[in-house]
């Protein structure tokens, strides 16, 4: 479990790490496509769980995850249509991307309560890591006022998935 | 029965309704951001909640007693009327920290 939380924390720190090192801010089409992936991720691990967790608060738990990632992206899709900016590609959403990857196969081979615990944790951890990076890299970084005030609606509702993952892990033990 | 039966039962419904003390009001609650304001609100068995949804996600005002179960679709205003009365705690179903009160008198 260790090691999948720390993955976790390693893939978004790299994302902070990554902008220091090149000196620049991210664009806000980086911007973009950062946040939209993380909610990509969190709604695949979401659909994993709803297949495989056992334990009702847990799957009750992915469903809304799945919801509210889903209807956020939305709205990410939405402002980027309105503002013209096209999403771009780059090494934060790369490293996220193939980090989340590894982690969805990793969670594929638990099992019952063992699964249930280490998504949830997974969960915590994830939620604190894009929560840290909307609060200390992207949102600061955005130069668009509506991108800004999405990240920052994204933020809230993010500190309130953490919360909550935190009381279905606090369940499990 | 007698006529004049009828008429006092008449005349005891109509003045028991006209004896309502109070008019109902319209008392609105507002999600927002995952925070529900205000997060304690005084009603009466009659009053109407106008359940204010801001946000781009779908919310529930789930009784924990039972007593009522709204469902919010995202950025919609949901109206329901009070029926019962009683302090009751409820909360969001799909996401459980958002909780609030309704002190609800008869």
């Amino acid at each position: 479990m260790f090691v999948r939380v720390s993955a976790a924390i390693a893939a978004l720190s790299i994302l902070g790490s990554a902008a220091l090192a090149q000196g620049a801010k991210p664009t806000d089409a980086q911007i973009a496509h950062i946040a939209y992936t993380a909610g990509v991720i969190d709604i695949a691990a979401g659909k994993q769980a709803i297949e495989k967790a056992g334990n009702k608060d847990v799957k009750a738990f992915a469903q809304d995850m799945v919801r509210d990632h889903e209807a956020v992206n939305k709205q990410a899709l939405d402002l980027v249509k309105k503002l013209k900016v096209t999403p771009e590609d780059n090494d934060t959403s790369k490293t996220l991307s193939k980090q989340a990857t590894e982690k969805l196969a990793e969670l594929a081979k638990l099992k019952g309560a063992e699964y249930d615990k280490a998504y949830v944790a997974n969960e915590v951890a994830y939620h604190k890591a894009v929560n840290g990076a909307l609060e200390t890299q992207l949102i600061p970084s955005a130069s668009n006022t509506e991108l800004k005030s999405l990240l920052q609606t994204g933020l809230k509702i993010f500190q309130g998935h953490q919360q909550h993952a935190e009381q279905v892990a606090a369940k499990l033990k | 029965m007698r006529r004049g039966s009828y008429l006092t039962v008449a005349a005891e419904l109509l003045f028991g309704t006209m004896a309502v003390p109070a008019q109902a009001e319209t008392i609105q609650i507002t999600m927002t951001n995952l925070v529900v304001a205000p997060s304690e609100v005084s009603a009466r068995v009659g009053d109407t909640i106008e359940w204010i949804n801001n946000d781009v996600l779908a919310h529930t005002a789930t009784a924990r007693n039972g007593d009522f179960d709204v469902m919010m679709p995202p950025r919609k205003t949901v109206t329901s009327v009070l029926k019962k009365a009683g302090t009751v705690e409820y909360y969001c179903r799909f996401h459980p920290n958002m909780k609030a009160v309704l002190t609800i008198a008869p």
